[in-house]
């Protein structure tokens, strides 16, 4: 008996390692476009054009044959240097003018869009009726709609507003997406009552109760939609090129994606430079991302 | 009984309030949303914008009768049918591996989140450095004696787009899975360890019923995310890509340019439908599994 008991726990241990080592593989991979982007922001303009220039001139051409045509996907620089970092900070300000753009549309749709999400929230989730969860059902089905769906919608209202080529239009639509209503609607319904009721014991009123209770409680969520709804917004690159024909409006995430084309010699500097506010919200918040998650069962929740 | 009325009262204040709370959203939802997208199903019935002739359902034929529609919406539901229930299922397999007893897994998990911090457009230039024709999967595939293929520029694009979508969204599902399985009772997997349960049993029997609303709650969230995918798409290949990347958002963006709002509401309506017919699945099936969980 003894011996073989030994012989499965040996067994489990070796499955073990495997399973370590897959999950090592993996996870290398999924990090690898990460480490290369932070790899390449460091090399001079000349080495990306001569690693991967090939991709973007056209082959057909004769001429260009001397440039070698395969891609060079290469990790380490032959020489580090800031020069891209330099060229994108301090010798042109047009990257930081887009950055600016960026976070001008996106904090304002973040905020307060969790605003809007907090008091809609806390209104499906206390009293509810038959009226409140039809609504909640519309807002699911808005919430799946691709954005080519809600384009025409957006186009329209913004042109009867005139706020075409203004920040607004894109703004304003944002604030009312509904997916951070539907995730904290699930955690504000998993409240108990007797806190509520507790509170009201000792005089609460609504306000409150939504204040003291509600909002401490759901924070870790909040913080976790908040997020999720950030990430979303500052990689947008529809809304801008549908609703902002002024390219000088353009976030980052859009001009980033012709740089690709033009500048690749600073696209990675650049890249890095937008990844910072998202690298340093995982920095402090990747606990509420990963214990936040209390909304994840079900639709109706 | 004056006491009760007032408390009634009081009650009532507070059902206001929460009425109110939601009026913000609902106000918004309406203008943005709603309204305009009233006014979308009205065009998608009249023949132009200037005439304004009803003509029924005639925007619908033509359009199920449009080669770029029915690819584009073969390319979606294909893309989406696959890379959804992938991701599904390997997150759950990650999530069921890590929670072995194995060393680093807060690391593991930090980098498997990674892919949600880095910005698009530089993710899509490295998978461009990857899958260019003369790229890096096409060398490593050559230096094998392998044969080579184009993969932007071919069929094999839709391998490279699950690939994608997958890549950006399993670190997320992971985690939702691996709360989820945290979740699940202990002293009801040692009672089935006891009972000498298998462990295929264990897991059909015990925890997919635990998981099943997680499961439900990936699965729509892996939805809203498949539709995202145009945006890595549209950066890697532009407005006309190869055929089997031509997907319904590329449609409708191009309908958009070219200004055709006949063609392009009756597709935005047929969408919206399709989605309210899986929503509507989604919450049967909900029904039939997640009554007995809680």
């Amino acid at each position: 008996m003894k011996p073989k008991k030994i012989g499965v726990r040996e067994r489990r241990k070796v499955f073990n390692i495997f399973v370590f080592l897959f999950i090592l593989a993996a996870a290398v991979l999924f990090l690898f476009p990460t480490v290369l982007t932070i790899a390449n922001s460091f090399m001079t303009s000349n080495e990306i054009s001569a690693n991967y220039g090939s991709m973007f001139s056209n082959m057909t051409e004769e001429k260009k044959t001397f440039i070698s045509q395969n891609v060079n996907l290469k990790f380490i620089p032959d020489k580090v240097t800031f020069a891209q970092y330099k060229a994108v900070l301090v010798q042109n300000s047009d990257y930081l003018m887009k950055f600016w753009n960026s976070v001008i549309l996106t904090v304002p749709i973040t905020v307060f869009q969790m605003i809007v999400a907090i008091l809609t929230s806390y209104g499906f989730a206390r009293y509810p009726n038959k009226f409140k969860s039809i609504i909640f059902f519309a807002y699911i089905i808005l919430m799946i709609m691709p954005y080519q769906v809600t384009l025409v919608p957006n186009f329209l209202v913004a042109e009867k507003f005139n706020m075409l080529d203004t920040r607004r239009a894109i703004i304003l639509p944002a604030i009312f997406s509904p997916f951070s209503i539907f995730l904290l609607t699930k955690v504000m319904r998993r409240i108990p009552i007797s806190y509520v009721e507790a509170a009201k014991l000792d005089g609460a009123g609504e306000l409150k109760i939504l204040t003291k209770i509600y909002v401490p409680l759901c924070k870790g969520a909040i913080a976790s939609i908040a997020m999720l709804v950030f990430i979303d917004y500052w990689n947008m690159v529809e809304q801008p090129l549908v609703l902002m024909k002024d390219a000088a409006y353009h976030p980052l995430s859009v001009f980033l994606s012709q740089i690709n084309t033009g500048d690749i010699g600073l696209a990675f500097a650049v890249g890095v430079v937008y990844m910072i506010p998202t690298v340093l919200m995982f920095l402090y918040g990747e606990d509420y991302l990963i214990e936040g998650i209390t909304y994840s069962g079900g639709i109706k929740g | 009984m004056k006491n009760k009325t007032r408390n009634q009262c009081g009650r009532r204040g507070e059902r206001v309030f929460s009425n109110i709370c939601v009026m913000p959203s609902l106000i918004g939802v309406m203008i943005f949303f709603f309204i305009p997208f009233c006014i979308v199903i009205y065009y998608s019935l009249i023949n132009n914008p200037v005439l304004k002739e009803f003509v029924g359902i005639e925007n619908y034929t033509k359009l199920f009768h449009n080669a770029a529609f029915t690819k584009a919406a073969k390319n979606t539901a294909f893309f989406s049918l696959v890379s959804v229930p992938l991701s599904v299922i390997l997150a759950l397999g990650l999530a069921m591996l890590l929670e072995r007893k194995i060393p680093g897994k807060s690391v593991f998990r930090t980098f498997f989140l990674s892919p949600l911090m880095v910005p698009t457009a530089s993710v899509v230039l490295v998978w461009q450095v990857l899958f260019h024709n003369h790229g890096t999967v096409n060398q490593i595939i050559e230096h094998f004696g392998g044969h080579t293929v184009d993969w932007l520029k071919s069929p094999y694009g839709q391998v490279v787009i699950i690939l994608m979508f997958l890549w950006k969204n399993l670190g997320y599902n992971m985690i939702l899975f691996m709360s989820a399985l945290c979740a699940i009772p202990r002293d009801i997997i040692e009672v089935a360890d006891l009972e000498g349960a298998s462990g295929w049993y264990k897991f059909v029997h015990i925890k997919l019923r635990y998981l099943s609303p997680t499961i439900l709650f990936v699965l729509i969230l892996s939805m809203i995310n498949s539709f995202k995918i145009f945006r890595e798409v549209y950066l890697l290949t532009g407005n006309y890509p190869q055929d089997k990347l031509y997907m319904l958002q590329h449609f409708m963006n191009n309908t958009f340019n070219s200004l055709d709002y006949q063609k392009l509401s009756a597709a935005a309506v047929l969408f919206a439908l399709i989605m309210i017919v899986i929503m509507a699945v989604l919450l049967i099936a909900e029904n039939i599994f997640g009554k007995d969980v809680e």
